[in-house]
């Protein structure tokens, strides 16, 4: 089977669905699946639950299917830097579900490696423990979080080969590894198309066994938030 | 008198051992690793994914698919080592990140910290603060000793969203630095020219008084 596509339209042909739920890998703007989002904008597909640590900017990223309302409902750890998100949550038009960040990474590893819960110290006696179920291990308390599954993931790469072997670049890998393990059908995008072979089979991050399909971006954009630099001196 | 944003950080540096792994926060915490004491070696961890971050980059050297967890440009070293954030989040809930140093809207007297958010103003969420919390060894928390409107935020009870209960470990503010290791936070140091009836004035907190108390002439 060949699991490399045209194109980001092409790769979504017949997986979208209303009312579906999709996990898309990246920190920030940093290692995001550019393509496929604008992808899964223009096919129209609504009512979607977006499981994402941030959700972009107001005019870039997932920003941009919260412009046309194609989010119904955000599981993420963080969504500050987004007007468009601000309003449509307080208006009530958007839900929104928090999770810590560890939380979130771990729920992703956990769905996609079958299992099923776990049970984690990480917000005990806080609001996001509330109505969980608790328990006590060698004297201290955890809570139960439930692991994830997406309908779909889309990921970030910066190099895929033939199988679908994926090689991430620096910190643009964060949460792609772990959710392109947690969907139904993974569909990454990558950088670079390399031959099988070129990959030492010892340094790939992703095996190809969680990669339905890949492309190969177009286009990169890659904004900075916020960029910090130090001067030369002389 | 008081601590500067620089002095809390430098203050706040001290704790740093060698060869510690470390979590700076954003804000005053980033500015710590500006500090590092001579001879001591840290690591810094950044919980999207990053061990060994170095320093801002050179303007040649932007690198977009390098950031550390405040979204801002940074820089490889070579010992530096990348990971997913489920890796990531392993070494902090796991327990192998030593020291975390975050900033706080309130802290109460058994350690509870709040730092994520206010009802009814839009909620940005919490980021990795409550992971780092609850499982990195030692929390160092920085904060201003009391609100903008000059009310106390070391308190009985935080009536805040609490981002972690009992888990802070070590406490400085720009007037004085407190320990939690008893019952009660313990008030080891003062800021230059802060006394303690400053402290009690604007601390709603019950606090013990050490009796090696430690008066700042000036900054280290």
């Amino acid at each position: 089977m060949k699991k490399l596509k045209k194109n980001a339209a092409n790769a979504l042909e017949g997986v979208l669905f209303d009312g579906m739920t999709i996990m898309a890998g990246g920190f920030g703007l940093c290692g995001i699946p550019e393509n496929l989002i604008v992808a899964l904008r223009d096919s129209g597909v609504k009512d979607i639950t977006v499981i994402s640590n941030n959700c972009g900017i107001d005019d870039f990223g997932l920003g941009i299917l919260l412009q046309t309302r194609q989010i119904k409902k955000m599981l993420s750890s963080y969504v500050g830097e987004n007007k468009t998100f601000e309003k449509q949550y307080m208006s009530g038009e958007l839900e929104l579900e928090f999770n810590p960040q560890g939380t979130l990474a771990e729920r992703c590893r956990a769905g996609g490696a079958g299992i099923a819960a776990f049970y984690t110290k990480t917000g005990v006696g806080t609001i996001i423990a509330e109505g969980k179920e608790h328990k006590e291990f060698n004297g201290e308390t955890y809570v139960m979080e439930t692991g994830l599954v997406a309908d779909l993931s889309l990921v970030k790469a910066w190099k895929a080969d033939d199988e679908g072997n994926l090689v991430y670049r620096k910190t643009a890998r964060n949460f792609n590894p772990v959710m392109a393990t947690a969907g139904k059908v993974t569909i990454a995008e990558v950088e670079e198309h390399v031959s099988l072979g070129d990959f030492d089979p010892d340094h790939i991050h992703t095996p190809g066994i969680y990669v339905s399909s890949f492309i190969v971006g177009t286009d990169y954009k890659k904004p900075v938030e916020i960029l910090t630099t130090r001067e030369y001196v002389a | 008198m008081s601590w500067s944003r620089e002095e809390i950080a430098q203050r706040a540096a001290q704790e740093l051992k060698d060869g510690f792994y470390v979590n700076l926060g954003i804000g005053i915490p980033t500015l710590v690793a500006n500090y590092i004491p001579e001879n001591v070696q840290v690591t810094l961890e950044s919980e999207n994914g990053m061990l060994g971050m170095g320093p801002f980059p050179y303007p040649d050297q932007v690198d977009p698919d390098l950031i550390n967890a405040g979204k801002q440009t940074i820089t490889e070293l070579p010992q530096s080592s990348y990971f997913s954030s489920a890796d990531s989040f392993a070494m902090i809930r796991g327990g192998h990140i030593n020291l975390a140093i975050l900033g706080a809207m309130q802290v109460a007297q058994n350690g509870d910290l709040a730092n994520w958010m206010i009802p009814g103003k839009m909620i940005k969420g919490m980021g990795g603060a409550m992971d780092l919390v609850a499982g990195v060894n030692k929390v160092v928390v920085i904060m201003d000793h009391v609100a903008k409107d000059g009310t106390p935020k070391l308190l009985k009870a935080c009536d805040l969203p609490l981002t972690g209960s009992g888990v802070t470990d070590l406490l400085i503010t720009n007037l004085a630095v407190f320990d939690f290791q008893n019952e009660l936070p313990l008030l080891t140091e003062l800021a230059p020219g802060v006394d303690l009836e400053e402290i009690k004035e604007k601390t709603e907190a019950e606090f013990t008084v050490c009796p090696k108390l430690k008066r700042h002439l000036h900054v280290q």
